[in-house]
């Protein structure tokens, strides 16, 4: 096919649940494509011979020659190239910022619109695990050496996948009953279902990994104790801990951290009580302070748990959104109420103890500030009362202190995140590694793959050298 | 895993078990004040409960629980060769140690349970101990045998008059930290128990200005900091027991709050328990009513 005819195939949509419909399930929102529409998708691939989405990727993955293969119809063999680079690709599929990253670079979409490269990873991926044709890669002749990864989220699990094919002895250590740190906590069914999480971690079970959960490390072995049983530690433990705004009410019944009510909803399944144990308030009317990806979660949680209106209240204008495209999208699509240009100045309670209203104040956009976005200033006088019942704060995460407060020797920010190098993880401490969110703050998915993976490369050479 | 190797019943109205659960690692880390996270089964909820006694040889933790709500009557009604499907700890910061001098330990309810724990430690620290232990009525009162053996003095009250002393334990701390005035012996009151008994032991110490330390029972999900569902209000400042607790200075403990957050879910508790009781026959009046989320 010549490049004009390929620019000539518009760019495949991927079937999707009907809004109306989906935003009081929870079930996930798009059906994925079929074998004919990937294969179309696939072939306005240009093969480019310095393929610029490749750098985009922060795993670099072959993205040419899975597309490549998709396009010939070797769906199964698509799935093994991405699993050369990508260990969790189905999560990728779904859930990475394409649009800013292999996508951003995509020649195709200099003119019209780029490959969908991460709908074509989500299929590869799902095609070879429904048809049960997942293959072990070859691992290589045991080393003798043990690591301990602390924490099974994305940073973690890339790690210990890579460093179990090197042949090493990898014992993965979660606190929480369940593995896959954020993918299960935090990320909802609707937009990674757990089935494909845990389908991952039985895939590098099955390749070796240990998995030890309901382990907190630093309650019970502290990094330094688990040095006397291993040759070396990842620590992979997360932006786990929860900031809140510090105005008035925030401490009433009715007002949770993202963290909370995403982890009551995901992970303890409160969606579905009284079959499930976990409660969780069911508001009528749900206001979710921020911006990002996790306030849209939570929007559109807040909607599937029944409530009238979900409101996402952001200081800024939609513009300045750091959510992607596709989720802010999303939620619109489902009937979330954007209430832009508005800062919580206080949550108000009634007499027994339960959110009211939030209070907020106008804001309008200012001159630009340190990040680049115009700076929000409030405008006086334009104070006004949101009715709500529930209030979900969803302004970001600080770094979980448990391993930092117990690890003497580790340096760390003044965030208190672990200080480790870009390229290796190696921390201030020898043996010592780290990647993920607890070292860069609240970032993506995909970055925190991609620091379990640099970190597997020096982990490996460390450990080579002993 | 965490098999229950002994369960005894301490009173059946409302119902109050003692369990011992196999956790070698646990029963080797734990220090008095520290606690579990423990889940039932795949559709159980995560609960804390505070660690009542550890046997590090056997590799044994000990807990004692009363039946408040869903959870814990199902815990009720596992036996002994059980297993917890999950038992996660230790869990808070341990109790501070060190030889304060005379320490007056105040312990209502299944409060009992893990200031006994405090107690012993306190004693290895060379603490003189003086403790009062109370509950409602008399078949809820255990273990008195276990306090008088590690306490330098030991007082019993009942709220109904049905055993001990007449009345409410403040009433003897109160009478104590008089005693004491002039001498000043006493630097040190533990409460634990009910939070709004907690409240009053601490009220009750504030005016002899006796630290006067608490373990606050709040709703957790992870609890290890990362959920804030624990959060309370201590000296003005936002907390989350689960990290920065479960001890905090009991006069700067907002308990008001505290008690209004573990109410957050009693509807729902109901309607659980309720079910419950259906699907169990399991006897219990309905009067119970409370929330299990919490450290109790």
């Amino acid at each position: 096919m010549s490049a004009e005819k390929k620019q000539k195939i518009p760019r495949q949509p991927m079937p999707e649940q009907d809004p109306q419909v989906r935003a009081r399930n929870f079930q996930e929102v798009p059906y994925g494509y079929s074998p004919e529409t990937a294969m179309l998708e696939a072939s306005r691939c240009l093969q480019c011979k310095k393929p610029k989405c490749v750098e985009g990727c922060p795993v670099n993955v072959k993205i040419p020659e899975f597309i490549a293969l998709i396009a010939d119809g070797d769906f199964v063999g698509a799935a093994r190239k991405l699993k050369e680079t990508n260990a969790l690709p189905a999560v990728c599929g779904r859930v990475c910022p394409q649009e800013s990253q292999c996508e951003a670079k995509c020649v195709v979409g200099k003119k019209g619109e780029p490959v969908a490269i991460g709908r074509l990873e989500r299929f590869a991926a799902d095609y070879e695990r429904n048809q049960g044709k997942v293959s072990k890669p070859s691992i290589a002749p045991p080393t003798g050496k043990k690591v301990a990864i602390v924490g099974s989220g994305p940073a973690g699990l890339t790690c210990a996948g890579d460093l179990v094919k090197l042949g090493h002895d990898v014992t993965v250590f979660e606190a929480l009953h369940k593995t896959g740190g954020v993918l299960v906590y935090g990320i909802p069914e609707f937009r990674l279902p757990k089935d494909i999480v845990q389908a991952e971690v039985d895939y590098l079970q099955s390749l070796g990994v240990k998995v030890v959960v309901d382990y907190v490390v630093g309650m019970l072995d502290t990094v330094d104790e688990l040095l006397e049983n291993f040759d070396a530690v990842f620590v992979g433990t997360g932006a786990g801990l929860p900031m809140f705004m510090n105005i008035p009410g925030e401490n009433l019944n009715g007002v949770y951290s993202a963290n909370e009510y995403l982890t009551r909803s995901n992970l303890m399944k409160a969606y579905l009580f009284p079959e499930y144990d976990t409660p969780i308030v069911k508001g009528k009317k749900v206001a979710v302070f921020g911006g990002g990806n996790v306030a849209m979660d939570a929007s559109r949680t807040a909607l599937r748990l029944g409530a009238e209106k979900s409101y996402i209240v952001y200081r800024r204008s939609r513009a300045e959104m750091p959510a992607r495209d596709e989720e802010i999208h999303h939620a619109e699509q489902e009937g979330v109420d954007f209430v832009l240009l508005a800062n919580p100045m206080s949550i108000v309670g009634n007499d027994d103890g339960w959110v009211s209203g939030v209070e907020c104040i106008r804001m309008e956009l200012g001159e630009p500030d340190e990040s680049g976005r115009r700076r929000p200033v409030p405008i006086e006088g334009s104070e006004f009362i949101l009715e709500v019942d529930t209030v979900v704060v969803a302004i970001g995460n600080g770094p979980n202190p448990l391993i930092p407060n117990t690890t003497p020797g580790l340096e760390l920010t003044r965030w208190g995140n672990i200080v480790a190098d870009e390229e290796s993880g190696k921390t201030s401490r020898k043996g010592v590694f780290a990647g993920g969110d607890i070292v860069t703050g609240a970032a993506t998915v995909i970055m925190a793959m991609g620091a379990g993976k640099k970190a597997a490369v020096a982990m490996h050479e460390y450990l080579t050298e002993m | 895993m965490n098999r229950i190797v002994a369960k005894t019943g301490f009173s059946q109205d409302p119902a109050v078990w003692m369990m011992q659960v196999e956790a070698p690692q646990i029963a080797k880390k734990a220090k008095g004040g520290q606690f579990v996270v423990l889940r039932i089964n795949e559709q159980g909820e995560r609960i804390p409960l505070t660690i009542a006694d550890t046997d590090t040889d056997k590799g044994l933790v000990t807990l004692v629980f009363q039946e408040v709500g869903k959870s814990t009557a199902a815990l009720g009604l596992l036996e002994v060769g059980d297993e917890i499907l999950d038992f996660i700890g230790p869990l808070g910061k341990p109790t501070h140690m060190e030889n304060y001098g005379t320490v007056l330990c105040v312990a209502g309810g299944i409060g009992i349970a893990p200031v006994h724990n405090i107690i012993r430690e306190l004693k290895k620290h060379g603490n003189k101990v003086i403790t009062i232990m109370g509950a409602r009525t008399k078949e809820l009162l255990f273990w008195e045998d276990k306090m008088r053996a590690i306490s330098d003095e030991v007082y019993v009250t009942t709220d109904d008059g049905s055993y001990g002393r007449h009345g409410l334990v403040t009433a003897v701390e109160q009478e104590l930290l008089e005693k004491d005035r002039d001498q000043g012996d006493i630097n040190l009151v533990i409460g634990i128990g009910p939070p709004i008994m907690m409240k009053f032991v601490a009220k009750t110490s504030e005016p002899f200005g006796v630290k006067t330390l608490v373990s606050l029972n709040s709703i957790m999900v992870d609890a290890t900091g990362m959920c804030g569902a624990c959060r309370v209000t201590v000296g003005g400042v936002t907390r989350f027991v689960c990290v920065e607790g479960p001890e905090f200075d009991g006069h700067q403990v907002d308990f008001d709050e505290l008690m209004t957050r573990q109410r957050i879910y009693v509807e729902q508790e109901k309607a659980a328990m309720e079910l419950f009781r259906q699907q169990h026959g399991h006897v219990c009046d309905g009067s119970c009513g409370g929330n299990d989320g919490g450290v109790s």
